[in-house]
């Protein structure tokens, strides 16, 4: 539908991701002075936190992978998506095993499922956006490289965004319902604060403040053929309304006003998803992805341009692996793996960074783009294999 | 006023679209179809009045001659004309007319879509069936085809182009009241709550042009000379067609309005909106002294669903059926 959702769906998502990770790995902390292993995962020290959200975010705002992103397309298949979110949560020295960042996927899609139903008005989204991008800003504010690439993606929001209609805002609020239909995985701290039941659909309160731009449901007016108000009527609205408050800003900096998409975890409130109950929803799940996508070409373009920043994969090393995990323990991860229902799964493309030199050449172009500080890159060969093909064999 | 009755299951959930219910209801053989649009399918559901027999059947949005289809539909609507009923289809490639019952697709038309998407998207959107025998539809554009039907048949043929609204397409209606007298027989609607008023005919007329105020109309319908026109504020407004005069303005919801109805023979009224109600109003219009007036009779509260279609069930107004957005059923309410 709206050739224009991609962005908002990317950083709105990535920035749920960032709040995760960041609340996982200082509940992973380890005091600076105790940093050695204590338990199968490494500690985190201070140090590593920040490189780790440093790297992800460098790789979120590569210029050349928003260039793609921005540009007019129809929404990834969920399968796609989920693939380049997974490269992205790989850009760094941090590991994820697979029940983890399934969790991670399901967190961030109920978030931002939650966010963009909850928006009184479809243009709100873009004021969600900026409450993760203002987030995103401060993660890196001691880092001004970064700072630059994620200020210059605040110029892009607001170019291609300010100007659209109310009537364009719904129709990418649409298409982005359409992409989280039938997704109603619960999320322990959305049914703790009351915002989703335990069917796993989210509350929609009739109370409130009306949107920016809505008046209070109650009042009907009847006018003269010369534009006289000549009746009043009120009637009972069924719920309890307040007026609107003030609009927020939709500048680089100000205040949003709303809080959805600001930061909802911190340390003391571990996350947890509920796979039981849902499998029942999810048997009306779409297959819309199943189909053959004529765009998939397009897909695996924003895909390759994340994979060039990818480091040839030595074999696993657990004494310089940095894992992650988003369960309280390794059982309960293996466990969450093994019983995670089928309908559930996201049929993840299994791209590995290949030893093979031809197929590599087309990446390594790209590559170049994204190393900073001249890690190891495969030798560049000017013949490469068309990069669809050499996907399909992947 | 109204109580729930037993819902209809059906296979998919409903999509977040404007109108997204049509209703048909088959007095001769005692039935009434239910359409929903889910992603790119279109769920139909054919319920027996006596309510032991329910038949679904799924349709695609599909070219023919094509596959596989990912092209999302916009919307599915019933065209009643006097020879025949047809179900229009409405995606993000083209047009589809199925007979009435979903079995046979009988025209397709293919919209002009580029080779790589741009920033405009290009669907068709805005469905209505018009005196005599057109069909008209809404594009992205803003555009409206004319669509001329034979009383039987497939040489079905696009008769004329009216390009008068320069936003997207959101719906159409033509008048429902069944009196020939009125002058204007074609509302249409867009994203800038334009209203445009039409006469039909081998070459439309354009009577009228409502501004709208940069704020989405969603949802239109035509009673009496009276345009009825739901917005994205949550506002609905009654306007003389032929003349522009506000009649009146409701501050009818808290969110954006989804779907307008109006029950032709008693002057009922039903909208439904995103903050999840659905309300009853009744509408008295004499057109000779050009007085309205607006009465509230009922809510229902769908609990924790962002309503995204409502229509009535007969013309009386004396049953309604609800959608919502991620709700796999459609829910009724009739008279007590």
């Amino acid at each position: 539908m709206s050739s224009r959702t991609l962005p908002l769906l990317f950083i709105n998502l990535g920035g749920e991701m960032l709040y995760i990770l960041d609340q996982r790995l200082r509940a992973q902390n380890i005091p600076a002075d105790k940093a050695k292993k204590v338990s199968a995962i490494p500690g985190w020290i201070e140090a590593d936190r920040k490189r780790v959200m440093n790297d992800i975010i460098t790789t979120m705002f590569n210029k050349k992978f928003l260039e793609e992103l921005f540009k007019p397309q129809e929404l990834y298949s969920k399968k796609a998506l989920r693939t380049v979110f997974d490269r992205l949560a790989h850009a760094s020295i941090m590991r994820l095993n697979q029940a983890s960042m399934d969790k991670l996927y399901d967190l961030m899609t109920m978030a931002f499922k939650y966010q963009v139903l909850l928006c009184p008005r479809p243009k709100d989204i873009l004021l969600v956006s900026f409450n993760h991008m203002d987030a995103i800003k401060d993660f890196v504010k001691d880092t001004p490289s970064i700072l630059s690439q994620v200020d210059e993606t605040y110029r892009q929001l607001i170019e291609m965004y300010t100007p659209l209609s109310s009537g364009e805002f719904q129709l990418i609020r649409q298409t982005l319902l359409i992409f989280f239909q039938d997704m109603h995985i619960r999320v322990s701290i959305f049914l703790k604060d009351k915002v989703q039941n335990s069917n796993g659909r989210f509350v929609l309160p009739t109370s409130g403040p009306v949107p920016h731009g809505t008046q209070v449901p109650g009042l009907i007016r009847i006018f003269s053929c010369t534009g006289e108000e000549i009746t009043r009527l009120k009637f009972n609205n069924g719920g309890n309304y307040t007026t609107a408050l003030r609009e927020g800003s939709f500048d680089i900096f100000g205040d949003r006003v709303t809080k959805l998409g600001t930061n909802m975890y911190s340390v003391s409130r571990p996350v947890e998803t509920h796979m039981s109950g849902t499998a029942k929803n999810s048997a009306q799940h779409t297959k819309v992805s199943a189909a053959p996508n004529p765009l998939a070409k397009e897909e695996l373009n924003l895909l390759a341009r994340l994979m060039g920043g990818l480091e040839v994969q030595k074999p696993g090393n657990t004494d310089t692996d940095f894992r992650i995990n988003l369960f309280a323990t390794d059982e309960e991860e293996e466990e969450a793996l093994i019983s995670r229902p089928d309908e559930l799964s996201y049929g993840v493309i299994n791209i590995q960074a290949t030893k093979d030199q031809q197929a590599n050449a087309e990446l390594a172009k790209i590559m170049g783009e994204f190393t900073e500080s001249g890690d190891q890159s495969p030798s560049v060969s000017n013949k490469g294999d068309d990069l669809l093909a050499m996907m399909d064999g992947l | 006023m109204y109580h729930k009755e037993k819902s209809i299951q059906i296979k998919n959930s409903a999509s977040a679209l404007y109108n997204n219910l049509s209703v048909l209801r088959i007095a001769p053989r005692r039935l009434t179809h239910f359409t929903v649009v889910h992603a790119n399918m279109v769920n139909m559901v054919s319920a027996s009045w006596d309510g032991l027999n329910y038949t679904h059947r799924q349709l695609q949005s599909k070219e023919p001659n094509v596959a596989t289809s990912t092209s999302l539909i916009m919307q599915a609507a019933f065209c009643v004309l006097p020879s025949r009923d047809l179900l229009v289809v409405t995606s993000q490639k083209g047009i589809q007319m199925y007979e009435s019952d979903g079995s046979i697709m009988v025209y397709w038309h293919a919209l002009d879509t580029p080779e790589t998407p741009t920033a405009q998207a290009v669907f068709a959107r805005g469905i209505a069936a018009v005196y005599e025998n057109y069909i008209c539809v809404g594009v992205s554009s803003g555009a409206i085809l004319v669509f001329d039907v034979p009383s039987k048949g497939s040489n079905i043929t696009l008769s004329e182009v009216l390009e008068e609204h320069k936003e997207s397409i959101t719906d159409m209606a033509s008048e429902c009241s069944g009196s020939q007298e009125c002058i204007a027989n074609l509302v249409t609607a867009d994203d800038g709550g334009n209203l445009c008023v039409w006469k039909s005919g081998e070459e439309f007329q354009l009577l009228n042009k409502i501004p709208g105020f940069d704020m989405s109309c969603s949802s239109v319908k035509l009673w009496k000379g009276t345009v009825v026109a739901g917005y994205g504020t949550g506002q609905i407004r009654l306007y003389e067609a032929v003349t522009g005069i506000l009649h009146a303005e409701i501050n009818a919801h808290a969110r954006w309005i989804y779907s307008v109805d109006v029950a032709p023979f008693s002057g009922l009224l039903l909208s439904a909106a995103e903050d999840s109600l659905v309300r009853v109003w009744h509408m008295t219009i004499t057109p000779e002294t050009n007085s309205v007036e607006v009465a509230h009779l009922h809510n229902e509260c769908v609990t924790d669903t962002q309503i995204c279609g409502a229509k009535f069930c007969d013309g009386d107004g004396y049953a309604f059926a609800v959608t919502g957005y991620d709700l796999s059923e459609i829910i009724r309410y009739i008279q007590s």
